[in-house]
């Protein structure tokens, strides 16, 4: 019997700000944020959406991904058993002022994981500090 | 309970709140099945019929292996979230790993009728009732 290693991990609510028009539950995405020498990469959780859905927008050194899902195929389901809850995906991160160009950033979606790729500007590259 | 969604803009808020309220039923109750493996599967049910809505962010389909025996589904696999030598974590809330749970419905599935679809990480299984097993009318004379 293969090892279980996984937990489920339970969906964060966003927190709201402004009241919404919509009284819809939106959730936080779960998110790894990693850096390489050319780019900062953000992946995050969004099952069911589909890249029409997803809007990723960088304004004001803030990075802002939206994902929607679309609830028409639960029309005629009703629940019995249920581990998790449904709902559209956002999240926002704040970036360092003037690191990445943002002409350069890319995203992509996969298995409803989306990375957006931000590459570094030139001048803020890393320097390796040589130990003496 | 019947879902109407004739508010649209209040729809989706009363079938989140539909979803809550079965947070772990004991639907499954009574049978070996029970939560806190991975990954957690929501049960619908569309008429006589039943679906199983499984998250699976991140797994590809090739890691992925279904198998269903009677009214008994294993699903097992892997998910991946590796970034490679030159990456310098900021922020780790993914998790990554196998997983091979086995999940006993109370009904009767059709054999050979069960359906599988992945589509963004999500994984669909319609799982007809066996004629057997769905109500009949009985007349009262």
């Amino acid at each position: 019997m293969t090892a279980q290693e996984l937990e489920v991990q339970q969906k964060r609510e966003l927190d709201k700000k402004e009241e919404k028009t919509i009284p819809v539950r939106t959730f936080l995405p779960h998110t790894d944020i990693y850096e390489t020498p050319e780019a900062l990469v953000v992946v995050m959780e969004m099952p069911g959406v589909n890249r029409e859905h997803a809007d990723i927008t960088v304004e004001d050194d803030i990075l802002s991904v939206a994902g929607r899902i679309d609830f028409s195929k639960y029309e005629k389901f009703q629940p019995v058993y249920t581990e998790y809850n449904i709902g559209h995906y956002q999240r926002r991160f704040s970036l360092t002022p003037n690191n990445f160009d943002a002409r350069k950033i890319s995203a992509e979606m996969k298995d409803g994981v989306l990375k957006v790729v931000l590459p570094k500007a030139e001048q803020v590259k890393p320097r390796k500090i040589e130990l003496k | 309970m019947a879902l109407g969604f004739s508010d649209p803009f209040d729809a989706i808020f009363r079938f989140q709140t539909a979803l809550d309220q079965q947070l772990e039923s004991d639907w499954l109750e009574g049978a070996t099945t029970g939560t806190g493996a991975f990954p957690p599967i929501n049960i619908f049910r569309q008429g006589h019929d039943f679906a199983a809505i499984i998250e699976l962010p991140g797994v590809t389909k090739e890691d992925l292996s279904l198998e269903v025996r009677g009214n008994t589904l294993r699903i097992s696999g892997r998910k991946t979230a590796a970034y490679g030598g030159n990456a310098s974590t900021h922020r780790r809330e993914r998790i990554s790993g196998s997983f091979d749970r086995t999940v006993n419905l109370p009904v009767q599935l059709g054999p050979d009728r069960v359906k599988a679809e992945y589509r963004e990480g999500i994984l669909t299984l319609s799982l007809p009732r066996a004629e057997s097993d769905k109500p009949r009318l009985i007349k009262v004379n």
